[in-house]
């Protein structure tokens, strides 16, 4: 069974690697030799054990005792295999928590029971709804520096719930903890008597993989064409869906249509009969139609959206704002080409939800409701639907500024509708309606 | 898919995306058991073939069936092979007398950045992972070295969604590691599922085995009755030591892979 990816989130110095290292070290996750070096570490500082110091392996991270980057370790409890990803709470290392977040499975929201709910508390979980994770659990740390006070725990957790619900996200579950003292982490605590509900662990083990559903649409985004010997292969990861040798498939966004011929392998035990999503495959065609990277490889019946504007939702890490008519480029799975802002309908704030008077830029940190018009159309699904082809990142120059999903289509995109529900050409056909529309361009 | 199969998978992904955005790309063979599995994963992920040269940085110093296993290797599977050392280091007498971190630098970081200056590669795949030790786990897939080599691990570029920044400013190299999320016990689990041929100083003789191979001097084998796969395997799961605990230059000081890394250490 693959592994199940679960990422700490939380407000700057609220425990999350204090209790990832306690996790670890309690589990016996870690070697006992990492564990004495960090034991040897903090007496030489005169601290006490740091358990985070597992995790925050940088002389930086060590002497200040924050997190900058995000990391992630396997562990196993008695049921299955994890891995736990720490990510940083400051302000400045959110594209490190996002890059740490991504792609989890589930998510632990730690608040300190001291401080309750902070501006990152916030942002995070704004963070953690755009990302499409849904298994939340929010962890109250430290109790012993409340005593353990029941009423502190409830009034964070009626504070949370309502932060939570501005975002249209709800908790599984809220569990009182001391992670620096490992109670409710695998030990129950005799401080926290008063709560029924599971520990961490028993949490965790109640979590669950988000599997690939069987009849998903078939997206097979072409990463490379190799002609190392006789055979054409189309290389890329499937991303969505299944494939086998016969069926029928179209190729977006020009719309050819073919079969596939066969599924190649090298120095495999059993022959491969069908793709699944996740695996990097490679495929023969049985004709000879034009592809290249970032051609979307569809099965006929499922055809995905096509189309040069799209209503996204991004959110913005760029150092400088995203504005209205620059120009961006946008990667959607091995698609990239050029973008720019058509207009934008909505700006907030990702902590606070305020939102912002000027509808011209979307700045640092701040979520944006936006149209998108691309250079080149691109084939896509709405991120509800299919969430591997329904999101993306922004490009500021070289680097990656933004990530979004696709919400829908605007308004100007209902001529590419119609090309999607239109039937799928045969190649000839396809090549002469291009060669059609480069006439019209012309006069 | 189990896991074994997920993890190649995502690595034959990051592999075929490296090779498809440099030109110029080359992929470092310490000989190693990780970058064998690495070689292996390019040849699956280019149906037989490796178009990609290997790199391996030869510091004089290395055990001598390593360099045997590498040519015989190398020869089988036609392999493209770029040995690289720092000859003007080695002959103003730099070896591990010298300090070790001194001769790391001297003799891996600065060997490895004349091969990168000299073929101008753009893209270097590695076989690091994010469990041999704290610096390596804050790597990420396609990490930049600037024209100094140094690796500003403060400042590195996101990673979502599989989507990496492949394009950086001239002079930078970008340092591919498709096994970062891989753990020494899975790599074994590989080798055995896919009956990878592993350099024999894994496999114990008189008590004693390497855990992880480096230059003769700095490197010590471990205590081990382990002779095959499985065996090497069982003692995995049952073992209280990290991996690199027989690699001197790791303890030189607290943060001494973090402070090689930095200037460009593999």
């Amino acid at each position: 069974m693959s592994e199940l990816k679960i990422v700490i989130v939380g407000h700057v110095d609220h425990g999350k690697s204090t209790l990832i290292g306690r996790l670890l070290a309690d589990t016996g996750s870690v070697p006992d030799d990492r564990i004495e070096a960090v034991r040897r570490r903090c007496v030489d500082q005169g601290k006490d054990m740091e358990y985070a110091f597992l995790l925050d392996a940088l002389e930086e991270e060590q002497a200040q005792g924050i997190t900058l980057d995000t990391t992630r370790i396997q562990f196993h409890s008695a049921q299955r295999n994890y891995v736990i990803i720490d990510a940083p709470g400051h302000k400045e290392f959110l594209k490190n928590m996002i890059s740490g977040a991504s792609d989890a499975d589930a998510a632990f929201l730690l608040i300190d029971a001291e401080e309750g709910v902070r501006e990152q508390t916030r942002r995070h979980a704004t963070i953690l709804k755009l990302l499409g994770i849904r298994q939340i659990h929010v962890v109250i740390n430290k109790m012993d520096l409340v005593g353990y006070e029941q009423a502190v725990f409830e009034q964070i957790v009626a504070v949370c719930t309502d932060a939570l619900a501005q975002v249209e996200l709800q908790a599984l579950s809220y569990i009182p903890m001391a992670a620096k003292h490992g109670e409710n982490i695998l030990a129950r605590s005799a401080h926290l008597d008063w709560y029924q509900g599971r520990t961490l662990i028993e949490t965790i083990d109640t979590l669950k993989a988000q599997h690939p559903e069987a009849d998903a649409p078939t997206r097979l985004p072409v990463q490379d064409i190799y002609k190392f010997d006789h055979r054409r292969i189309v290389a890329g990861r499937l991303e969505s869906g299944t494939l086998q040798v016969g069926d029928t498939i179209v190729c977006w966004p020009q719309g050819t249509r073919t079969r596939i011929k066969s599924l190649e392998s090298w120095q495999r035990n059993q022959p491969l009969t069908t793709l699944t999503a996740g695996m990097s495959v490679g495929v023969t065609l049985e004709d000879p139609v034009f592809l290249q990277r970032g051609t979307v490889i569809a099965r006929e019946e499922a055809p995905p959206l096509v189309g040069d504007h799209l209503k996204v939702t991004i959110y913005w890490l760029g150092q400088q704002p995203l504005r209205a008519g620059k120009r961006y480029t946008i990667k959607l799975t091995t698609q990239e080409t050029t973008c720019e802002v058509a207009a934008i309908d909505h700006v907030y704030d990702s902590s606070d939800l305020s939102t912002a008077d000027a509808l011209d830029q979307v700045p640092t940190n701040f979520v944006g409701e936006v149209t998108l018009r691309t250079k080149q159309p691109l084939a896509f699904d709405l991120f509800t639907q299919v969430a591997e082809t329904g999101r993306f990142v922004i490009l500021d120059g070289f680097e990656v500024s933004g990530g979004g999903s696709i919400v829908g289509l605007a308004d100007a995109v209902n001529q590419a509708k119609s090309q999607r529900e239109a039937e799928p050409a045969a190649p000839r056909q396809v090549f002469r309606k291009k060669l059609k529309r480069s006439i019209v361009i012309e006069k | 898919m189990d896991q074994l199969e997920k993890l190649e998978s995502e690595s034959i992904f990051i592999i075929r995306e490296a090779y498809q955005k440099y030109k110029k790309i080359a992929m470092l063979w310490s000989i190693g058991k990780d970058s064998t599995v690495l070689l292996h994963l390019a040849r699956k992920a280019f149906y037989g073939h490796c178009p990609i040269p290997l790199v391996h940085i030869d510091t004089t110093y290395k055990i001598p069936e390593m360099i045997a296993y590498r040519d015989k290797i190398a020869q089988e599977w036609n392999l493209k092979l770029v040995v690289g050392s720092n000859d003007q280091a080695l002959q103003n007498g730099m070896g591990p007398d010298k300090g070790r971190l001194t001769c790391c630098n001297a003799l891996k970081t600065e060997g490895l950045q004349q091969v990168m200056a000299q073929y101008e590669f753009q893209g270097l795949l590695m076989g690091i992972r994010r469990d041999e030790e704290g610096s390596r786990g804050k790597e990420r897939y396609f990490s930049p070295r600037n024209a100094d080599f140094e690796w500003n691990y403060k400042e590195q570029p996101p990673e979502l969604w599989n989507q990496f920044q492949t394009e950086f400013p001239e002079g930078t190299h970008v340092r591919v590691h498709p096994l970062l999320h891989w753990t020494e016990l899975n790599v074994w689990q590989y080798i055995l599922r896919e009956n990878i041929p592993i350099i024999d100083l894994y496999f114990a003789k008189n008590g004693r085995r390497y855990r992880s191979l480096g230059c003769a001097p700095c490197t010590t084998p471990i205590t081990s009755e382990a002779i095959t796969i499985e065996e090497i395997i069982e003692e995995l799961k049952n073992t209280n030591v990290t991996e690199r605990s027989g690699r001197a230059q790791d303890q030189v000081d607290a943060y001494a892979m973090q402070k090689l890394r930095v200037r460009g250490y593999m």
